[in-house]
């Protein structure tokens, strides 16, 4: 009976924030003292105020030792914040963690990687990082290398490594450091195909040897395959752990749960409000309103806004930014690109923006909603992050009956010509 | 019994030693120093050392010998117009030898300052993704100046011969001074380093503190140009007690020293222990601001 291997009581991480409820785009600094001198006086007009945000709102689980753990949940919602706290690389404003071994961590490419030094040198500095005595990382060396295949750069700073060679020695130093837990942040998110199934098989052995993993993944595939339970964090708070499946279905549920929030009642948003959006969803090509898209499909995402006072606005921007889940911004959908700048009001409205065939391939994607002034003042009427999600998956993008395999980002219209020279 | 326990544990067949237990709680109780973690993580120190070391000389046209030249041409640009033009008073020390050896410690102090003081903007890549004991960073940014000393000092040992001066018992004293300056510039190291994090002006004011503080202390001239009631006042600033005591240890100089070195000691002490305390009550904020 293997005993725990993390325990986590009770814990809470605050950040603070200034947040900067935005008039105009840009302030001054006399804009600033002004505000500064009022804000005894009138708390609620002031343009700042200090707020504190709870990336971590009252974590407590325990984790067995060996077992693979799946951590999920949207961006933001305190995943990687959890991870560093256990790393202990920030610290827990209240609450107590206990950690039964070594802790080694990969939370973003390139962990503790000194880019002048060679590929040994880093080695040896990681594990001195870990506290791990020169000879024992001796001892680890030749499966490091071999594992990343990078022998014959093992004495090249790693500043000329390609970001393949870079993440493979990252990973490779991470798992077979003799820590033994391991936290892995969103590393698959890079690497090719061949490299993704080697960390896979990876991960699974460094199980085996009875080593714990806590995994941060929005693959919910490699989630499902690798792990024997899964956490899924909402808000800083844990919400939901059991098998993987369960956790992931529920998870996929509150994806939904959140577009049906009317974005009229969301309070995190930006500007001036002189037009608003109040509502957003996504409709297929019948007109329904739907979540999930195949790639290929046609996707309409379409606004409700209501304007604050009695007047048309002329010169309107609308856009869309789309965000993956790793935070990579896709791409961005705006008016002025394609029709420019938009008249609207002063009666409420609905504007709606098509996507003929879309060329995402798979994932779980959101995106923001941005209103602004677009002539040269710049005002931002209104702008929600996270307004909405949905997911993609493979399909039948080039009408050609066959699906893309492999993880990829886009799939991009192009076609091939053969040009044969005659023989002889 | 304890085969069978550590079979059981493959990670503990690799290391071969039992699997530490971590206790992650807010840092915010009485600040116990942990020495011994930071003994554990030796190696890390001397590794940081090191390529604090090896990075400084790596692109350099002239390498180490920069230890050499930097010292070496400021002594001759002193010995010009402090020595021969305006005839500053050595106390009968030949002022070559009596400028560097005040250069030789202040240099060793003033790289600290500057290397510590941007150690930990400077290794925001590592704070953010990895745990250590951050105070390490300053440390291992202290340390990598001995290098350079070493080299100077073996400099200074042949001005020595050739100006005549035998080392004497005094120089058993020697690694005491040497011990104050570095003291002394980790002290304001640690200062500058987590202020630096917070207020990125710092970077800007090092290198005019520095300056300032050359003249604030007996480098190109003597303490002895001070009436005895002013020295014990001029001794506040650290350095005081570290030049006068390296003149004193190797150059034979006859000074009373006893008062200026207890208070240089105090302040150094002071300054230490409040800059550790500051460092540590700052720490747990790093990597969320860096």
């Amino acid at each position: 009976m293997a005993g725990n291997a993390i325990e986590i009581r009770q814990l809470r991480k605050s950040y603070q924030i200034r947040q900067a409820q935005v008039r105009q785009t840009y302030r001054t600094l006399r804009e600033d003292l002004v505000q500064w001198v009022r804000h005894p006086l009138s708390r609620r007009q002031g343009g700042t105020k200090k707020e504190f945000f709870w990336a971590l709102d009252d974590i407590s689980v325990e984790i067995r030792q060996g077992d693979t753990v799946g951590i999920i949940g949207r961006n933001g919602a305190g995943k990687s914040t959890l991870l560093k706290v256990l790393s202990r690389i920030t610290s827990p404003t209240s609450g107590e963690v206990t950690l039964y071994g070594r802790v080694g961590s990969l939370l973003e490419v390139g962990t503790g990687f000194h880019p002048e030094l060679t590929g040994r040198e880093n080695i040896f500095l990681n594990g001195s990082i870990m506290g791990m005595r020169r000879r024992e990382v001796i001892g680890c060396l030749d499966e490091i290398v071999d594992f990343a295949g990078i022998e014959q750069f093992l004495d090249t700073p790693v500043k000329r490594y390609s970001s393949g060679m870079y993440v493979r020695l990252a990973f490779a130093v991470a798992a077979h450091l003799s820590a033994e837990i391991l936290l892995i942040d969103e590393v698959l998110a890079v690497g090719d195909a061949g490299f993704q199934k080697k960390v896979l098989g990876k991960v699974e052995g460094i199980s085996r040897q009875g080593r714990t993993v806590l995994f941060v993944s929005h693959q919910m595939g490699h989630i499902a395959a690798l792990c024997q339970r899964c956490l899924l964090i909402e808000g800083g708070r844990l919400t939901k752990d059991g098998p993987p499946q369960a956790v992931i279905d529920a998870y996929l549920a509150t994806l939904q749960e959140v577009q049906e929030t009317s974005l009229r009642d969301r309070r995190d948003r930006q500007g001036t409000g002189r037009i608003r959006a109040v509502d957003v969803w996504l409709e297929d090509a019948g007109g329904n309103r739907a979540e999930h898209f195949f790639s290929g499909d046609q996707l309409t995402i379409a606004l409700e806004y209501e304007l604050a006072g009695g007047e048309r606005l002329d010169n309107v921007l609308v856009s869309f930014g789309i965000q993956n889940s790793y935070g990579l911004w896709v791409t961005d959908l705006a008016s002025h690109l394609v029709k420019g700048n938009l008249s609207l009001g002063p009666h409420p409205g609905r504007v709606a923006c098509t996507i003929p065939r879309l060329p995402l391939n798979s994932g779980i994607f959101t995106f923001n909603t941005m209103l602004r002034a677009g002539d040269s003042g710049y005002e931002i009427y209104d702008a929600v992050q996270n307004a909405g999600t949905f997911s993609v998956e493979p399909g039948d993008f080039y009408r050609s009956g066959t699906v893309p395999s492999g993880p990829i980002l886009l799939n991009i219209d192009h076609h091939w010509h053969v040009a044969e020279r005659s023989g002889k | 019994m304890t085969q069978s326990a550590i079979s059981a544990d493959p990670a503990k067949d690799r290391t071969g030693e039992s699997s530490p237990v971590i206790r992650i709680r807010p840092t915010k109780g009485p600040l116990a120093l942990d020495l011994r973690e930071l003994w554990q993580y030796r190696e890390l120190l001397f590794f940081f050392t090191w390529r604090d070391i090896k990075v400084r000389y790596k692109q350099t046209a002239l390498g180490a010998s920069w230890a050499i030249i930097q010292p070496l041409s400021t002594m001759v640009v002193f010995t010009i117009f402090f020595g021969e033009l305006a005839k500053i008073p050595s106390d009968g020390i030949p002022y070559p030898i009596f400028s560097f050896c005040g250069l030789l410690p202040w240099t060793l102090f003033s790289g600290a300052l500057n290397r510590a003081s941007g150690s930990l903007v400077g290794g925001a890549g590592l704070i953010t993704k990895v745990y250590f004991p951050r105070l390490i960073v300053p440390i291992s940014a202290v340390l990598a100046g001995l290098v350079d000393f070493t080299i100077a000092f073996l400099v200074l040992v042949g001005m020595m011969l050739y100006f005549g001066y035998l080392p004497t018992a005094r120089v058993l004293v020697l690694p005491l001074f040497l011990l104050q300056a570095i003291g002394t510039g980790l002290a304001v190291g640690l200062w500058l380093s987590a202020l630096n994090v917070h207020y990125r002006d710092v970077a800007y004011t090092v290198p005019f503190l520095t300056q300032l503080w050359l003249f604030a202390s007996p480098v190109a001239y003597s303490s002895s140009l001070l009436s005895e009631k002013w020295r014990l006042l001029y001794a506040l600033n650290p350095m005081v007690g570290v030049i006068e005591g390296f003149r004193w240890a190797l150059l034979g100089r006859e000074l009373a020293l006893s008062g200026i070195t207890a208070i240089s000691t105090a302040i150094v002490a002071v300054l230490f222990i409040g800059g550790l305390y500051y460092f540590r009550r700052m720490e747990r904020t790093f990597a969320d601001i860096v």
